[in-house]
C-alpha cells in the first residue's frame, strides 16, 4: 500500500491541518514507513476475534445532572486566544 | 544541611515528622539545586517563590499526620493544575491557564506536599526521548547530551538529578517505565483504573495512566497510595480495595511463580540485555520465587496495534485545539483557514504526524481494515496475559531493548524510534501494572531496568517483587552532577 499526495492533502483537510508542498511530501514519507510496519497485523486471522473496546469491564455509573462550578465564566474567558469580554470570537462566518 | 536532596521521600518524611528538618529547609534545598540545574531544562513552569510561601505556612502549623507533610514536588505538565500555566509541552497550550485541579495532583496536595514547578515533556506526552517538546530537549543527569527517555523525560530527569525528591507521570506506551528505565529510577504505571484521568491532558484515552516515579521502590509504593483514588468525575475510573501500598510492603516473594515470556527475546537485542535479564531471573530465584518460561504469542503485534489506537485516539482528543476557546491561535481569512493555520502552527510535527495517522484509520473506508483490526488483535494481546497469568503471578522483562540513546540519534526516523517501547506497549494494550527498577549499566555506565508486569489491580505484589529485587540489585545510580558549574 502507498498513501500518496493527494491522499495526504485529502486527509490534511479531515484533519484541519494546513500542510505546504514540501512537508506533505515529508508526510507521505514518514505515513508510508509507518504503514509498511502496521500491515504485519494482515498476518493475523482475526474474524471470530470480539473487538476490545474497552479495556475497563465496568458500566457507566449514573449521576445526577447537578452543575458543580459556579461562577467561572469570566475564567473560562480569560483563557481564550481573542480579547473579549462575553463570548468567544471566531473569523466572520455569514456573510 | 547540604545533603538533604540526596535523601529520599521516606528520610526526609522522616525528618520533618522528627523536626530535624522543616518544610522550608527541604523545600529551599530542592529550589536551589533546581535553580543550579537549569541546563537539564526539567522545568517548564517553576513556583519557587509561592513553594517557599506554602513551606513556611505549613512550618508554622504543621501537621505531621498527613502522607507527604510539607514535601515539596514537581511534577509533569501534563496534570492542570489550578491557575498555573499548564502546557503539556506544546506550543498551542503555551498561554493555557487551568481553572481546575486534575484529581491526581489535588491528592498529593491534600496530603501535604507543595508544588515546586511543572515538568517538560514530549508534546501531548507523544515521543520516546522528550525530543518533540516546545519548549526543547530535556538533558538526562546521567550523561551530556543522552536523552533522559520519554514522554516523562523532565520527570524522570528531575528525580534522577535530585530536583525533586519523587515525581509523577504519565504513561500510555511506556512514557513512566522508559525514562524510568533510562535514568536509573523507579516507575510504576498502575493499572488502568487506578488513577484518575481527570484534569490529565489526554492523548489516548483507553490507555493513558498515571503513576509515581521514585528513587526507591518504597517511595513509589508512598506516593502510588497518594494518587491512587476512586473518582466519579473520571467515567473509567474503577472502584476497588486499595491497599496501604507502602505499609503492605514486603521483601517476602517466596514461592511466587514469575513468568519469563520467551517472545521478549527480540531480533537485535544486545546482549546486555539478555544478560541483565538473565542476571534479574536469579535475583528472583535467590529471593526464594520460582520462574516459569511462558508464552505471550501475540507480542510482536503490539506495537502496530498501539501505532493504529493510540494515533487514533489522539486524532479525536486532540481535535478541541482549534484556536477558539483557550491556546495558541493564528490568523486565518476565514473560521476553516484559522483552523487549519493554529493546528500546522500551535502542534509539532510528531503531535501532526500522529493526528494525520488517526485520521487516516479512522476515515472512511479504512475503519475496519486498520481500526477494527487493531481492536481485535488488542484482544489477542490481552488474552495472551489472561491466558498466562492462570500460571504465574506476575511476568519479568527487560524495561526496554536497549540503554539510553544520544539526543538527535533517533529523532529522523519514527519507526525506531517507536521501537523503544516495544517492551512496555503491551502492558498499556492490556491495561495492567508493570513497574521498572533500574537493574544494572550497561559498557558505558548508562542504567538499565527490569520490568515487572503484574495481574489488574495487582500493584502490591509487583511493588513487593520489586522490592525485593531492589535489596539483592544494589543499584547505585552514577550520577556526577556534570551538569553544576
Amino acid at each position: 500500500m502507498s498513501i500518496d499526495l493527494k491522499t495526504i492533502k485529502h486527509i490534511s483537510k479531515l484533519a484541519r491541518i494546513s500542510v505546504d508542498e514540501q512537508r506533505a511530501e515529508k508526510l507521505a514519507g514518514d505515513l508510508n514507513s509507518i504503514f509498511d510496519f502496521i500491515e504485519k497485523l494482515n498476518e493475523l486471522k482475526t474474524d471470530n476475534v470480539e473487538p476490545l473496546t474497552s479495556i475497563a469491564e465496568t458500566t457507566l455509573k449514573l449521576r445526577s445532572d447537578e452543575v458543580k462550578s459556579k461562577n467561572i465564566r469570566e475564567q473560562i474567558i480569560k483563557n481564550s486566544p481573542q480579547d473579549n469580554e462575553d463570548y468567544f470570537v471566531v473569523p466572520k462566518v455569514i456573510e | 544541611m547540604s545533603d538533604i536532596t540526596k535523601q529520599s521521600l521516606t528520610e526526609l518524611i522522616e525528618n520533618i515528622k522528627n523536626k530535624k528538618l522543616s518544610s522550608t529547609d527541604v523545600t529551599k534545598a530542592f529550589i536551589d539545586r533546581s535553580e543550579k540545574s537549569k541546563e537539564l531544562n526539567a522545568y517548564i513552569t517553576n513556583d519557587f517563590t509561592s513553594a517557599l510561601d506554602k513551606a513556611k505556612k505549613f512550618d508554622q502549623k504543621p501537621n505531621f499526620n498527613l502522607k507527604l507533610p510539607g514535601i515539596p514536588m514537581a511534577v509533569k505538565d501534563l496534570f492542570c493544575t489550578k491557575n498555573i500555566k499548564t502546557t503539556a509541552g506544546s506550543k498551542i497550550l503555551n498561554n493555557f491557564v487551568p481553572t481546575y485541579e486534575s484529581t491526581v495532583t489535588e491528592n498529593i496536595w491534600n496530603e501535604g506536599a507543595i508544588l515546586l514547578g511543572k515538568l517538560n515533556c514530549d508534546e501531548f506526552a507523544m515521543g520516546s526521548s522528550n525530543e518533540t517538546s516546545f519548549f526543547g530537549n530535556v538533558q538526562s543527569p546521567i550523561d551530556k547530551n543522552l536523552v533522559p527517555g520519554g514522554s516523562s523525560g523532565g520527570s524522570a530527569s528531575a528525580v534522577a538529578g535530585k530536583l525533586t525528591p519523587v515525581t509523577i507521570g504519565t504513561d500510555t506506551g511506556g512514557s513512566i517505565r522508559q525514562p524510568a528505565s533510562f535514568t536509573g529510577i523507579v516507575g510504576l504505571k498502575p493499572t488502568y483504573g487506578s488513577c484518575s484521568r481527570y484534569g490529565i491532558v489526554a492523548f489516548a484515552s483507553s490507555l493513558d495512566q498515571a503513576g509515581p516515579m521514585a528513587q526507591n521502590v518504597k517511595d513509589c509504593a508512598l506516593l502510588h497510595e497518594v494518587i491512587s483514588s476512586y473518582d466519579p468525575k473520571d467515567s473509567t475510573s474503577i472502584e476497588f480495595k486499595r491497599n496501604h501500598y507502602s505499609k503492605e510492603l514486603t521483601n517476602n516473594i517466596k514461592g511466587k511463580k514469575i513468568g519469563i515470556p520467551k517472545e521478549y527475546r527480540v531480533d537485535g537485542m544486545p546482549k546486555e540485555i539478555e544478560d541483565l535479564w538473565q542476571k534479574g531471573i536469579q535475583y528472583i530465584k535467590d529471593c526464594g520465587a520460582e520462574t516459569i518460561d511462558i508464552s505471550l504469542p501475540n507480542t510482536s503485534y503490539a506495537l502496530p496495534t498501539y501505532y493504529i489506537v493510540a494515533p487514533a485516539e489522539a486524532s479525536s482528543n486532540l481535535a478541541r485545539y482549534d484556536g477558539v476557546k483557550y491556546g495558541f491561535r493564528a490568523k486565518g481569512e476565514n473560521l476553516i483557514d484559522m483552523y487549519e493555520k493554529t493546528r500546522s502552527e500551535g502542534f509539532g510535527a510528531e503531535v501532526q504526524r500522529r493526528i494525520m495517522i488517526g485520521t487516516y484509520v479512522l476515515s472512511s473506508g479504512y475503519y475496519d481494515a486498520y481500526y477494527l483490526k487493531a481492536q481485535k488483535v488488542r484482544k489477542l494481546i490481552k488474552n495472551d496475559f489472561d491466558e498466562a497469568y492462570k500460571k504465574v503471578d506476575a511476568i519479568l522483562t527487560p524495561s526496554t531493548p536497549s540503554s539510553a540513546f544520544k539526543i538527535g540519534e533517533k529523532t529522523n526516523d519514527p519507526v525506531s524510534m517507536y521501537l523503544n517501547d516495544i517492551f512496555t506497549v503491551p502492558v498499556n494494550l492490556a491495561g495492567l501494572p508493570g513497574i521498572s527498577i533500574p537493574a544494572g549499566h550497561d559498557s558505558k555506565g548508562y542504567p538499565l531496568g527490569l520490568q515487572i508486569i503484574g495481574k489488574a489491580f495487582d500493584e502490591q505484589n509487583i511493588l513487593n517483587i520489586a522490592y525485593a529485587m531492589e535489596e539483592k540489585i544494589n543499584f547505585k545510580n552514577k550520577i556526577t552532577d556534570w551538569w553544576i558549574k
